[in-house]
């Protein structure tokens, strides 16, 4: 092995361990808000909103790192994937980021209203999320095709929890209209969430990509939760 | 079949294994070579580039011991069958080398020396001035067009050997590393003029240098050795395939600088 391929295999592990850490910012993001949102932690909804600007850095020095390799490695076949793999899956790791600050920070906005109900369906697929997004980073770091499939559909089954608290909350608030500010709030945690699960379909095909060179779309243009709801 | 739809081939190469004495240097190679494209040969050190090259225009039957089995097929027919007139052939597929050869005599005479050869009836002042326009050689040269060959700088020099090459108005021009001895500027222009060149003529290039396959060429052969040194085209596709998605291992590992 040349020098310069080691310096090339060693800046792509640089680049797999940066996507780790990302990664489990953005996990903790998703807890944190979750755990504030159901105990009604206002300080630690703060601090989810602060930190996610150590996720958006982070995002950055990733980029900077993949600018780097390209200029500088000019790197070809499943080298040059795996690069653009990696700058495209910080993309979607940020803005998952950006979810989970906007749960943390709905949460600012309920100040003392209660909860419009307990929460069931929310935790649940805040879980699922969180397992897709763990499968997700193993099997980028792994490059192991197989595992990133199981996550197509765990995605279905995060679609089906929205639907499900989507119709529940709205038939909240048309039975009785003053619930409804209570009801939008539970409905933008979802809706968060619902979009955590469609980028981690988005990093499932660049892992795909990066395996295989295969361009394939995984998430349907409309969330199939949506098209549900409008049927 | 080594071969990509779309295009028509302008030189097939059927089942051909290349052999100097009893040593085989190339074995079964099939490839069909795009009309008016750029092809680039790649693959590492002695694994046959030169060798494979050089038989298109049948520049190895100089060398002693040198044997063809298969078949080359070029307008028509296979150039290693009986009918062909090696020299003739040479005229329709020209060759630039690794190291510019101009001869040592002026600019001028340089260019039209293969169109005197194959006693060219015409204005030969009108075919250097068009030679030289198309090698992008003219405007640094008209004004000494006696001057010697060997007066230009390297970059210079191959171009005049493109436009030695294009004197005789040929249908394909090989190249075998026509860049390696020379410097980034003089190789970004050589390889302007490959693009210039491939609306008129069909080009193939042996090239070391993956940068330049990658974005100078529109379809690569990638060619590897056998256990018994014997090379073969393992590869066949449009460039853009072949750097961000080969399909063989051996491509995939030199591309990515893994051989070795
Ligand atoms: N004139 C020759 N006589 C004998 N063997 C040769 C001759 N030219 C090349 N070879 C051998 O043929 C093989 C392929 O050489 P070549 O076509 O020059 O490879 P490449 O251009 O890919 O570096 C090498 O093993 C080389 O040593
Ligand atoms: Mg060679």
């Amino acid at each position: 092995m040349t020098k310069t391929r080691a310096m090339l295999d060693r800046e792509l592990t640089d680049i797999n361990e940066l996507i780790l850490r990302i990664g489990s910012l953005v996990d903790a993001a998703i807890e944190h808000s979750m755990q504030a949102l159901a105990q009604r932690d206002v300080d630690l909804a703060r601090k989810v909103s602060a930190d996610d600007a150590g996720v958006n850095a982070l995002r950055f020095e990733i980029e900077e790192a993949c600018l780097a390799l390209i200029a500088r490695q000019q790197p070809a076949a499943s080298d040059l994937r795996a690069a653009l793999a990696a700058f495209s899956i910080v993309t979607d790791l940020e803005r998952m980021g950006d979810h989970a600050a906007g749960i943390a920070r709905t949460v600012l906005h309920m100040g003392d209203e209660p909860l419009l109900k307990p929460l069931i369906d929310l935790p649940r697929m805040a879980e699922i999320c969180r397992e897709m997004l763990r499968l997700a980073l193993q099997a980028y770091i792994q490059r192991d095709v197989e595992k990133a499939v199981l996550i197509i559909a765990m995605d279905d089954s995060v679609d089906a929890l929205y639907t499900q608290i989507f119709r529940e909350i709205l038939s909240f608030m048309v039975e009785d209209p003053r619930t409804t500010s209570r009801g939008l709030y539970l409905m933008f945690a979802a809706h968060n969430l619902e979009r955590i699960g469609d980028r981690v379909t988005n990093i499932v095909e660049r892992i795909l990509f990066m395996t295989s060179g295969e361009l394939r779309e995984l998430n349907p243009k409309v969330s199939k939760a949506v098209a549900d709801l409008l049927e | 079949m080594n071969s990509v739809e779309g295009d028509t081939p302008v030189l097939q190469v059927r089942g051909l294994s290349l052999y100097y004495g009893s040593f085989r240097a190339a074995r079964d190679i099939d490839l069909s070579i795009p009309r008016r494209r750029i092809t680039a040969i790649i693959g590492s050190s002695g694994c046959g580039k030169s060798t494979l090259l050089r038989s298109f225009n049948r520049m190895n039957d100089f060398i002693p011991g040198f044997r063809v089995e298969g078949q080359v097929r070029f307008a028509g027919q296979d150039i290693y069958g009986g009918s062909v007139d090696p020299v003739s052939l040479r005229r329709r597929i020209g060759m630039v080398f690794q190291k510019p050869n101009p001869f040592p005599k002026s600019i001028y005479e340089n260019v039209a020396w293969g169109a005197r050869v194959h006693g060219f009836q015409g204005s030969l002042d009108d075919l250097v001035e068009r030679s030289l326009r198309q090698a992008a050689l003219w405007d640094d040269v008209q004004d000494g067009l006696n001057h010697s060959a060997l007066s230009l700088d390297g970059g210079q020099q191959q171009r005049l050997c493109i436009a030695r090459a294009l004197a005789v108005e040929p249908e394909i021009i090989l190249m075998d590393e026509p860049c390696s001895a020379l410097d980034p500027i003089a190789t970004l222009k050589i390889e302007d003029l490959m693009r210039e060149l491939a609306t008129d003529y069909t080009i193939i290039i042996v090239t070391h240098n993956m940068q330049q396959a990658a974005r100078a060429s529109d379809y690569t052969a990638m060619m590897a050795m056998d256990d018994d040194r014997a090379g073969t085209v393992v590869e066949f596709d449009v460039t853009e395939k072949v750097f961000t998605r080969p399909k063989d291992k051996r491509t995939e590992d030199y591309v990515t600088g893994r051989f070795g």
